[in-house]
């Protein structure tokens, strides 16, 4: 995973509340067990005019040459609730998103984009709003920074402060694999995982197979 | 010891190393795949030279893409949805795991038949890459929806990183009125609260309302844990959910029985725990619910009409755009508002239970003409059992489709929909935009709302037929 240091880009805004995983990349757009080949499919609802040719909805922000390029999204309350599917932050990612900044963010999206690169920022949306107001003025002129080792957004005069876990921020900052950081914790999880068993041995010692059940089907 | 809320105790029963800053890395009991993330999961687990800790403790089901008709195979009405289900199998067989496969008798949505066979007990850990793993919790569980690379990570170590909630106690009190359900609870506390009101929160149901709800009502109670944001829901264990329990497959057995209910009548909050947050809802003013609107906070008392943006609890421009969606004006009364369609199922309210109360409403009845209405059961053992009260004439008789089991239309893959702009009561947990098709207009309800509505043609109160 690349890691996120300071980004500054065009910032794009998309500010509604409840846009779910389902919005960013509808289930139909799903067509392969992988993690690519999203990008084209990234609100595809919203993008595009007709599902089959794909005619560009001029209206959707991300179809506005001034927008073009936004590594940045700007979004509601309660960003990505919905399905757990991580081809939402893959999709982004693959768009090129590089953090996303909403006053809320639904739990698994949020920590779907901290395993993938992506910077979930909460700023109020108060802020949020004041940042989109200044980007509308011109786009590429106002670039905004998401600054993860200041802990701050910036664009132009504005300048906002955010918090996020050490955890998140270090992940992000340096490119960790969760996975990777576990593994140092090994011996700790095997001696756990006897303990567990000699304590409760139901939570491991489950029937080798499944029950039979004599119907056809 | 000072006092521990049941969350404490299920958090420090797991808690393999405390990582610092509110992180723990918390050791997982079971976990559940589908076909529609867990392949993916499995696919680059492999691709990453990595293996399967444990796989005798991991299980995965095909129920969100394959077809619910009748005679179905790995084709499906979803494009291109054949190769998910063909590498889940490969890669579910390559790993070593248990597999509940599209012609497998015991197939069905992941949240109804893990309790079903016992594979959720209460005090375990349980994560699918699945949002309404929360269902679970009704069983006394820790039980949340985690996306494709945590699922990676917890076969991989067996382990998750978890960042600690803080703990909220919603607590029903009183005797619920007759034809109020479970669906109707979980709906009135996410229009009250808000659909991010759980946000941060592990959320613990308690109350007289709650005790007396059967294990199967439970489980939709805890089902929309995860529309309210919350980090899941649970249900301390009592005597209902030792019975419910017993002699399930993956249950224990034996003295092994006996030692963990032992273990399990501690899953308690204290009597002086304190939590982070309560909630305090007297469901006796309770009616049975219905959403007007595309977010499941969108709920309103079933006799009440669509609310002006003032109480909506929406900004106006969410409002606007919602009831443009919905085709809908302020004022107007959902009663009456004709439908296109019915859906019973989905891992919210397809239990045999659910089934029952929609086929008691049912029963020498017809659906109205020009309404297509649907029953897909949870798993194929609720659609047997079901079958052998027969229940399945009864939805038949009416005019409902029987349907294999599966997620089918709860959401749109791509495959079936109930059509553009088209109207349908469903018993599912999501009103979203498109959700069940493009632009399909949701509104969600209990089993015996839709049911009734089914044979009115239009929202209709089920206690009217109830009497
Ligand atoms: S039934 Fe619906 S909500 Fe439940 S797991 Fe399937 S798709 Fe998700």
């Amino acid at each position: 995973m690349d890691a996120l240091t300071v980004l500054t880009t065009i910032a794009a805004p998309l500010i509604r509340a409840n846009v779910d995983t389902d919005a960013i990349i509808p289930s139909r757009e799903m067509k392969s067990v992988s993690k690519t080949g999203l990008s084209e499919g990234l609100f595809a609802g919203w993008r595009y005019l007709t599902m089959g040719e794909r005619d560009a909805n001029p209206e959707f922000i991300l179809n506005q040459p001034a927008y073009a390029g936004a590594r940045i999204l700007l979004g509601g309350e309660n960003f990505g609730c919905g399905s757990s599917r991580e081809h939402a932050v893959w999709a982004l990612h693959e768009y090129g998103f590089r953090a996303v900044i909403a006053p809320s963010f639904a739990p698994i999206f949020r920590s779907n984009c901290v395993r993938n690169g992506i910077a979930p920022v909460i700023l109020a949306a108060s802020d949020i709003a004041r940042l989109a107001e200044q980007v509308a003025v011109d786009p590429s002129a106002y670039r905004v920074t998401v600054d993860l080792q200041q802990c701050e957004v910036r664009c132009a005069d504005i300048s906002v402060p955010f918090t996020m876990d050490s955890e998140s921020r270090e992940m992000l900052l340096e490119g960790l694999d969760a996975i990777d950081l576990s593994f140092k914790h090994r011996d700790r999880i095997d001696q756990f995982m006897r303990e567990q068993r000699r304590v409760r041995p139901w939570l491991h010692e489950l029937p080798s197979s499944p029950p039979k059940v004599d119907v056809t089907i | 010891m000072s006092p521990m809320t049941l969350f404490e105790k299920l958090w420090s029963q797991h808690l393999v190393s405390d990582l610092g800053n509110g992180m723990g890395l918390i050791a997982i009991d079971r976990i559940f795949l589908h076909e529609r993330t867990g392949s993916v999961a499995l696919k680059s687990l492999r691709e990453a030279g990595r293996s399967v800790l444990d796989p005798s403790r991991v299980f995965c089901t095909m129920d969100h893409i394959v077809d619910t008709v009748p005679e179905r195979s790995d084709d499906t009405r979803m494009p291109g949805g054949k190769a998910f289900i063909t590498e889940t199998r490969a890669a579910a067989q390559a790993a070593g795991i248990t597999l509940f496969d599209v012609r497998d008798p015991l197939q069905g949505i992941v949240h109804v038949i893990s309790p079903e066979l016992g594979i959720v007990l209460p005090g375990t850990t349980v994560v699918c890459p699945d949002s309404h793993t929360c269902t679970q919790g009704a069983l006394g569980s820790f039980a949340w929806g985690i996306g494709s690379s945590e699922a990676e990570h917890a076969l991989a170590t067996g382990t998750l990183r978890v960042r600690k909630p803080k703990t909220m106690r919603v607590r029903f009190e009183g005797e619920l009125p007759p034809g109020v359900t479970a669906k109707d609870l979980t709906l009135a506390l996410i229009a009250e609260h808000g659909s991010v009101g759980g946000n941060g929160y592990a959320i613990e149901y308690a109350g007289e309302a709650v005790r007396a709800l059967d294990i199967e009502a439970r489980l939709t109670l805890c089902n929309m844990a995860t529309e309210f944001s919350a980090v899941t829901g649970f249900i301390a264990p009592d005597g209902r959910t030792f019975e419910y329990l017993r002699g399930r497959h993956y249950a224990p057995q034996g003295s092994l029985w006996d030692q963990a209910v032992k273990d399990w009548r501690e899953l308690i909050s204290d009597d002086d725990a304190v939590f982070d947050r309560e909630i305090v809802i007297d469901v006796t003013q309770l009616t049975p619910m219905v959403t007007w609107g595309t977010s499941p906070q969108h709920a309103v008392p079933i006799g009440a009409r669509v609310p002006a943006q003032s109480d909506s609890g929406t900004s106006a421009e969410a409002y606007a755009r919602a009831l443009e969606y919905m085709g809908l004006q302020a004022g107007q009364s959902l009663l009456g508002l004709k439908i296109d369609a019915a859906f019973i199922g989905s891992c919210t309210n397809s239990r045999l239970s659910d089934l029952r109360r929609a086929a008691a409403v049912l029963r020498g009845k017809k659906v109205a003409a020009g309404v297509k209405a649907i029953c897909v059961p949870g798993s194929m053992s609720v659609k047997r059992a079901a079958e052998a009260e027969g229940l399945d004439q009864v939805f038949r008789d009416a005019g409902f489709e029987w349907r294999a089991s599966g997620c089918s239309m709860c959401f749109f893959a791509g495959g079936e929909s109930f059509g553009l702009r088209e109207r349908v009561v469903s018993s599912t947990n999501r009103n979203f935009e498109s959700r069940q098709g493009p632009e399909t207009r949701t509104h969600l309800a209990s089993p015996e709302t839709v049911a009734a509505s089914a044979l009115a043609g239009c929202i209709a109160d089920p206690r009217e037929l109830q009497n």
